[in-house]
Parts: C-alpha cells; structure tokens; sequence
C-alpha cells in the first residue's frame, strides 16, 4: 500500500521535471537566437577547419563530401542532453569527441554521465529519482527489454528509424528491437570470437594459426613443448569464461541450439551442453595449458591475462589469450605492437564452421524529445562511427563505415570478419540471459564455470549447477 | 511531522506531580518547552529525515517482494536463512566480530605498552598510527597487491617463497615432458618411465621436451648421441626440441639440441631401484649391468615444480587475509585509545605491585590489564560495530572468482539490492545487521552513562 503510493509521488515528479526542462528549451530558444547565430558561424569555420586537416591525409576529400550529406540532423541551439555509459578511461574521450561533434553539428550542449555497472539498476535508481539521462548505451539485450517492460525507454523516431535501417544488417536491427519496434542503437560492437597469440612465442615454437579445435590442440602442445604455457585464462573474471563457453558452443551445437539455450527453452542438462564442457575441459582440464594452474587463473582479472602474456620476451606466461577486439587496449599498454608482436587469429572451429560471437552496446532514448532523437539518429550514422572507429579500440556493426578508417590492419581484419558475418552471428548468450544467472560476479553462470575451471571432470556437476541457477534466475 | 514533535516535547513521561503545575512551564535553567522544541527541532528533523526514516522505510520494504508491490510476510527473512550466499556470509561475519577486535585489541595493547618503554615510542605510535590515515579503498588496493598470487609482485608471497625455497629447492626441469612418439610414458606423480625394457650393450634415448632454451641450466651443452657399450646399458636424456625448429628428427639427436645435466634416472625391476645414474652436460649416462632388462624411470624430483606460494585470496585463505588488513589498518586505533587509558593508569599501583615482588608479566597481567579493562571494551566494542558493517575491504581484496566465499553481510546487501536487483531481501539484511548491531550499542550507552554518572 505504502509503496505503491510512493511510486505515484514518484512518476508525478518525473513528469514535472520533463515539462520544465521543455519549458526552459523553448525559453532559451526564444531569446538567444542572435547567440545561435554566431554559434553557426563559428561551427561552420570550425568544420571547415576540419575539412582542411583531413585533406592532408589524402583521400579524405570523398569522405568529407559524403560525411556532410551521410546524415542530416536538425539545429538544435540551446538544448541539452545527458548520455550516460559504463565507458571510462580512453573508450570515454574517445567517445567524448563523438559527442562533441554532434555539438558541432547541431548546436546542443550533451554531457556524458559515467554509470556503473550493472547500468540497468543504475538507470533504475535515475528514474525513481525523475532524471533519467535523456540516452543511455545498455550493453545487453536483456537490459533493453527490461527498460521497455519498465516504460523507461521510448522507440526510435522515423529518422533515427530510418538511419538504422540504412546502416546496420537485419541482425542488429533484431537484437535492438523489443516486439518488433526498434529501440536501441547498436552504436558499439564487440567481436567476441578471436586468439590472440604471441608472435615470437609462435614462431620460437614452429607453431601456426589454427583452423579446427584440433589443430589449436596442436598448436597449443607445439607451444608447450617450446617451453611456454599455451593459454592464459582471466577466470578471476566469469565473463571472460561465459565467452569460452559460448564460442564453443555456438560453434558445435549450431546457432539454433544456442538461440534455444539463451531463452532457456533448452535446459543445461543437455547433452549438448555436456559435449561443449567436455570439450572445454580439453584444455582447461590440462593443468599444464593454463598460466599458474587453474587456482592461479581464477585469480588473474582480464587485464593482466592479456599482459602476462604479451610481457617477458620469449617467456610470457602464456602464448595465446583468448578475447575480444577489446583486448588491443591492453596489449596497448604493453610495449608489444598489434599486428607485429601480438597477432590474432578467428576462433577455431569446433563444429562444422567457426562461431562468430558478439556483443556491444546499444544507444537507448529514455526521455523523448527532438534533441534526443536526433542523437540516436547520429549515433547510427555512419560518421559518428567512423570518427571513434579512428582513433582505435572501436568497433562497429554499422555497414555504412568504410573498413578503411580502422588505424591498423588488425583491426581491419576483426571489423571485416564482424560485418561480413551478416546475420550469422549471435550475440552473447551471457549478456541475453538474466542478470542474475549471466551477469552478477560471483553467481550464475560465472560462478559455476569458475568452479568447473577449477574442477573440470565434474561436467555433470557443473551442468545440473548451472540448471538449477538458470531455473531460478529465468522462472522468477 | 510537527505533531509529532508537539507530542514528544514531554520528554520527561512521569511527568511533573500536578499540584505544582504553574511551575512546569518552565524549568530548572528558566528556558519555556515551547523555545526548547523549537531548537531541538531542526535537530529532530534531520535526524527524522535521515535516520529515522531511512530505517522506518527499510524495514517495510523487507516486507515486500522484489517489485515491491506485494507484501511478503516473513519471505525475505526466510531467505536471509536458506540463502547460500546469505550463509557463508553470516558464517564469515561471526569470524570476523570474534577475530578482528580481538586480533586488532591485543596487537594494540602490546604496541601500547612496549612504546611506553621505548625511547622512540612516538615515532612508532606514528607509524603505527599511520595505516588510520588511509582510505579503506586505498588500503584494500594496497592489499590487493601485497597478496598477489605471483611471488615476483605480492609481497606476501616473495616472503613466503623466499622462506620456503631456502629449505627445498626447486628443480631444474619443472615442465619437461615426453613429446610426440616418445618411448616414455608418465609413470604416476610425475615421474616418467619407458615402455620398453632395456638390455645390455642397448642405447637408450629419453627424450623430453618443454623447457625453454633460456632456463635450461647452465651445464647444457650439446646433446651427444651414447656410444654402445658391452655389459652396460648407455643412453642419451635431452632436450628434443629447438627453438624455432621445432622437434626435428623426433626421438633422434639433432645438432642443435641440448643435453639434461644432471637428470637422474633410475632403473627399476618390480618396482625396486636396482641402479641409477646422473646425466652428464652432453645428456649422456651409463648403467652398470644390474640394470639389465629393467625398465628406466625419470623420478618426479626431477621435475618438481618451483613453489608458487599460497594461495592467499583461494577460497580457504581469503577471509583471514582480509581480516589481516583489516587488523593492519585498525591496531592503529587500539593502540592510541589504550596507550590515552594507560597514561591515565596510577603509576603509585604499579610501582606497589614491583616493591611487592611481583615480575613484570605479574605487574602487565594483573594491574595493568585489570585497570585498563574499561579503555579495553570500548576499543572492542567499537571495533566490534565497525567490524559488523565491513564492505570496502572484502568487495575491494577479494577477487571475483572468491567473493562468494569472503562474503561478509554487507557485501551480500549490496549484492542484493544492487547486482540482483532484490531490494526486498537487501532490505531484509539491513535490518538483521541493525538487529545485531543494537546490544553492542546499547551496551557502549549504557557503560558512557554509568561513566557521566561516575
């Protein structure tokens, strides 16, 4: 009784705060139009100064022809918007100079609001608060879901509608719809489906790329027999050990197997699950393959399982680490260089073709208005992407990006391989599932799988574990 | 709010008697009820608002299920108990309230008294004392660090090692291993044995691969192929792999490959060592003829693993390294409020007890310790509450993978409320912790006001 009375106070609040904020844009707009026009005098040199930078590099004069008319967004002068994301450090300036462009474009003031993971509950607590960010980035498909069951999200515009449909593949229109009415912006993609390896280590060892499951069993015996530890595993972390699982998985169960088990309409006793563990435990069951054992890799976190085996000259702590794209921002901390020192590979496949996992994350419009319409729309543009796209550590699934923006050839390649995948990837089953069962440190599915790195025989244990906590997490 | 102010301005409930009613608008110091309520009223507020009320809604929200729309009854509280994670955090929470005060009480009262009788007891009270101007954060990171797996970054254990590894020591060839077709076999425990039998006059080939070129010892020279000899048995042991080559002729000794100096290999006939023999730079060794039609063991010592310390934040370690921190951060504290009761303790009672005979253990044990009792239970009591809402330590040191297992309530409070998106059972929580916390509490007033009262 009390609560729900609460919740009326609280929904009330929120609607006041929209309709003043509405109330002071058209105020502003009103009185500072001559402000607005020197802003679009200055804005216009400044491009224009943009224009002249790029020229220098080369072929950039097609590119800034095509950049100017590839999205129209209105003017916006005098409004302003919050987005708020999990990002921090140099995926947050970069994103950052995203931004401001669209403030060069269009007029509005947008700040970036650092959230904390998990951002749903994050976002939870802005809303009961009645502030929401106008634009959130969520980073599951589960998130999404929750935010429209919720009423906090509100569907795309007819231009941000149509920006998406332009630029992205019907897979990714998918995964950001809710009941067929499309949502979510995936503006960031992860290709989670790559090993990276050690080139010196390789090439001390006489090792090379594998195609197959079998061959990477080869080449990991190869490398251990050179006198290094094959693979390093972040297990201090459960995702890292969800993305293992899912590879696998996907990979030789097929993609409808896996569809089936991330709605838990298959249960994890399945044999299937059974054939993916035990094929997992191939090389998480050798003591020997994982740097420091398995007790020392459920306690490495993800960024040092990616150092540890980039450091040491010819005797890192492992030759090859399993992850995503992402994984560059780490080795970039190291003195090895991608593409010469640190190269990858597609993961192998155990099946009869290799899996394409991803993820990423997709922009959410939680207040609607024109301001953040039209930041959803240059979101899904081919330009906002491109301009983080260069600057490195970013991928995405925007088809409209030419591949030839990506700094190096590495991540070219990864770009590549993500695009050209269409429709045929699948997005991580972790991030689909409930919070509770895929996403909580700890719990779920990271805990069982810590635990069954830990004790790999026990592939029926772990199995009837992760049922038992899926039943639970999926039922409630 | 106001009435109920209005209401509570009587604080006193007995009353004044009625017959001299006139007299209780005002008391004792002349002020009206009226002017008191009205100062104490903003007090009243903000303790209302931000105390008061906070506790009041927490504890109708454990009530109430996950949305918060229908009530539970006991629901939440249930779960408080049946929940795993619930438990071991309970379980962990009794550990900590019965350790860490203590550990932190009795590390205190040691320090207090050694630095009285120290020249520099200052300078070690400050770096003592110090830990206290640290975050908790901080120190957690800190921690982190120094209970790092890998000897060579955690100092925990590079002293660990360094003590251990000065009474055994490693071997040379911790990841030797037979490779591709070789004629070895694991023999259980590490050790490696051949599938054949060997006879007189035979060369034998043991290849291993797997160690690095760079932590080969530093005897490796060349491997030589044996030469035959009669009536013994002679073979090579050696490294079958080149860096950058790979494994060459497999079982066969390349140009390029090292010998194994000092590997031991023994000859075995049911199960018993008839001889053995110790390999030479090149990775030659010879076996005299009793060896005949044995089979030739690798021992496990030859490949003992270099020790890598414990596992300090492993599930079975992770609370008591915690708590260590904790203690680190917190003796601190205990020593300053006891060394303050000491300096207040007569020192006419000691000399007495030293003029009576008594040895200096006598004098700490039963006069010291007895007359600092009180400086004592608060330093514990109030370690005691703050050890009961620990949360910046455990979610900080422990890593992902043994969380579960250094949970603490408050960490599972967050986890609820926050991670799992369980307001109810978060709530729930909080309020068992309130319930735990409220004898300690009321235990510290009660002693405070025997103490004014003194």
């Amino acid at each position: 009784m009390r609560t729900s009375s609460t919740k009326g106070t609280r929904s009330t609040l929120g609607r006041t705060t929209r309709t003043t904020r509405a109330a002071g844009i058209t105020g502003i707009t009103g009185t500072t139009r001559a402000a607005a026009a020197l802003a679009a005098g200055v804005l216009a040199l400044s491009l224009t100064a943009c224009g002249g930078g790029d020229d220098g590099k080369g072929d950039d004069g097609k590119g800034d022809g095509k950049q100017a008319d590839s999205v129209t967004l209105p003017k916006l002068d005098g409004e302003s918007l919050e987005v708020a994301a999990v990002w921090t450090g140099t995926e947050q300036e970069n994103f950052k100079k995203v931004l401001a462009e669209f403030e060069k474009r269009t007029g509005a003031k947008v700040t970036f609001v650092p959230a904390q993971d998990p951002i749903i509950n994050f976002l939870g607590s802005k809303v009961a608060g009645g502030a929401p960010p106008d634009v959130a980035l969520l980073p599951q498909p589960g998130a999404i879901k929750q935010a429209v069951d919720k009423g906090w999200a509100k569907p795309l515009g007819a231009e941000a509608a149509k920006e998406l449909s332009e630029n992205y593949s019907q897979g990714w229109q998918d995964i950001g719809s809710v009941d067929g009415k499309p949502y979510g912006v995936y503006y960031k993609a992860a290709n989670k489906s790559l090993i990276w390896y050690n080139a010196q280590v390789f090439a001390n060892a006489g090792a090379e790329e594998p195609k197959t499951w079998d061959e990477l069993l080869t080449t990991a015996q190869t490398v251990y027999d050179s006198g290094v530890t094959p693979f390093s595993v972040g297990g201090a972390e459960g995702w890292t050990l969800t993305d293992w699982f899912e590879n696998v998985y996907l990979s030789q169960a097929g993609p409808e197997k896996y569809d089936q088990l991330a709605k838990h309409e298959i249960k994890w006793t399945d044999p299937s699950v059974k054939d993916a563990l035990t094929t997992l435990a191939g090389i998480w069951g050798k003591k020997d393959y994982v740097a420091g054992g398995p007790a020392g890799a459920l306690q490495t976190d993800f960024p040092t399982s990616v150092t540890q085996a980039f450091t040491g000259g010819d005797q890192p702590k492992a030759g090859m680490v399993f992850e995503g794209d992402f994984a560059q921002v780490n080795i970039g901390e190291t003195e090895a260089e991608v593409g010469t020192d640190a190269k990858v590979f597609p993961f192998p496949a155990v099946g009869d073709t290799a899996p394409v996992v991803s993820g990423g994350d997709a922009a959410v419009i939680l207040e609607d208005s024109k301001a953040a319409q039209a930041l959803a729309t240059w979101l899904a543009s081919p330009d906002a992407a491109s301009i983080q796209a260069e600057l490195g550590g970013f991928l995405s699934p925007n088809s409209g990006v030419d591949s030839s923006v990506y700094p190096n050839a590495v991540q070219k390649k990864i770009a590549e391989a993500l695009v050209s995948a269409g429709d045929d990837f699948r997005f991580d089953m972790s991030d689909q599932a409930p919070q509770a069962f895929g996403g909580t440190p700890g719990k779920g599915e990271w805990k069982t799988l810590q635990d069954f790195l830990k004790n790999p025989e026990d592939v029926a244990g772990a199995q009837e574990k992760l049922e038992a906590d899926a039943a639970a997490a999926y039922g409630g | 709010m106001a009435s109920a102010t209005a209401a509570g301005t009587g604080p006193s409930p007995e009353g004044p008697p009625v017959p001299v009613a006139p007299k209780s608008r005002r008391s004792v110091t002349g002020t009206r009820r009226t002017v008191a309520a009205l100062f104490l009223l903003p007090a009243l507020v903000l303790l209302g608002a931000l105390v008061v009320y906070p506790i009041g809604y927490s504890l109708i929200r454990s009530f109430y299920d996950q949305s918060g729309d229908a009530f539970a009854g006991f629901d939440n509280y249930e779960a408080l108990f049946t929940d795993d994670g619930i438990r071991t955090a309970l379980k962990n929470n009794v550990v900590w309230v019965v350790f860490a005060p203590t550990v932190a009480t009795a590390l205190g009262l040691i320090f207090a008294v050694l630095t009285e009788r120290v020249r520099w007891g200052t300078a070690f009270k400050l770096v003592v004392f110090m830990p206290m101007a640290i975050s908790m954060l901080a120190a957690g990171i800190i921690f982190r660090l120094v209970y790092d797996q890998d000897p060579d970054k955690g100092v925990a254990n590079a002293v660990w090692v360094g003590v251990h590894d000065t009474f055994a020591e490693s071997s040379a060839f911790p990841k030797a291993h037979p490779g591709r077709q070789s004629p070895l076999e694991p023999a259980g425990g590490g050790a490696f044995v051949t599938k054949q039998p060997v006879a007189l006059g035979e060369t034998v080939v043991l290849p291993l691969v797997g160690v690095a070129p760079d932590r080969m010892p530093d005897g490796a020279k060349q491997a030589a192929p044996a030469e035959p000899e009669d009536g013994r048995i002679t073979g090579t042991t050696w490294q079958d792999f080149t860096r950058g080559k790979g494994s060459g002729t497999p079982g066969g000794v390349d140009s390029t490959e090292l010998g194994y100096p000092g590997m031991r290999i023994e000859a075995v006939k049911d199960g018993e060592v008839v001889a053995s023999a110790t390999a030479a730079g090149d990775g030659t060794f010879t076996l005299p003829a009793e060896a005949d039609g044995a089979l030739l063991r690798l021992p496990a010592d030859n490949f003992k693993e270099p020790y890598n310390g414990l596992d300090w934040l492993g599930p079975s370690l992770v609370t008591p390294a915690v708590i260590g921190s904790y203690v680190w951060m917190w003796a601190g504290f205990a020593m300053v409020l006891i060394a303050a009761g000491l300096a207040g303790v007569p020192r006419e009672l000691l000399e007495a007890a030293r003029v009576d005979g008594a040895s200096e253990w006598q004098v700490f044990r039963r006069v010291t310790v007895p007359l600092l009792a009180p400086v004592l239970a608060v330093v514990v009591v109030t370690l005691m509450i703050n050890v009961l809402k620990v949360f910046d330590l455990v979610f900080i040191i422990a890593p992902g993978s043994s969380q579960d297992d250094a949970n603490v309530l408050a960490l599972e409070l967050y986890r609820k409320g926050f991670a799992s998106d369980q307001p109810g059972i978060a709530s729930a929580i909080a309020v068992f912790l309130l319930l735990l916390v409220i004898p300690v509490m009321w235990f510290n007033v009660r002693r405070l006001r025997r103490e004014v009262r003194r």
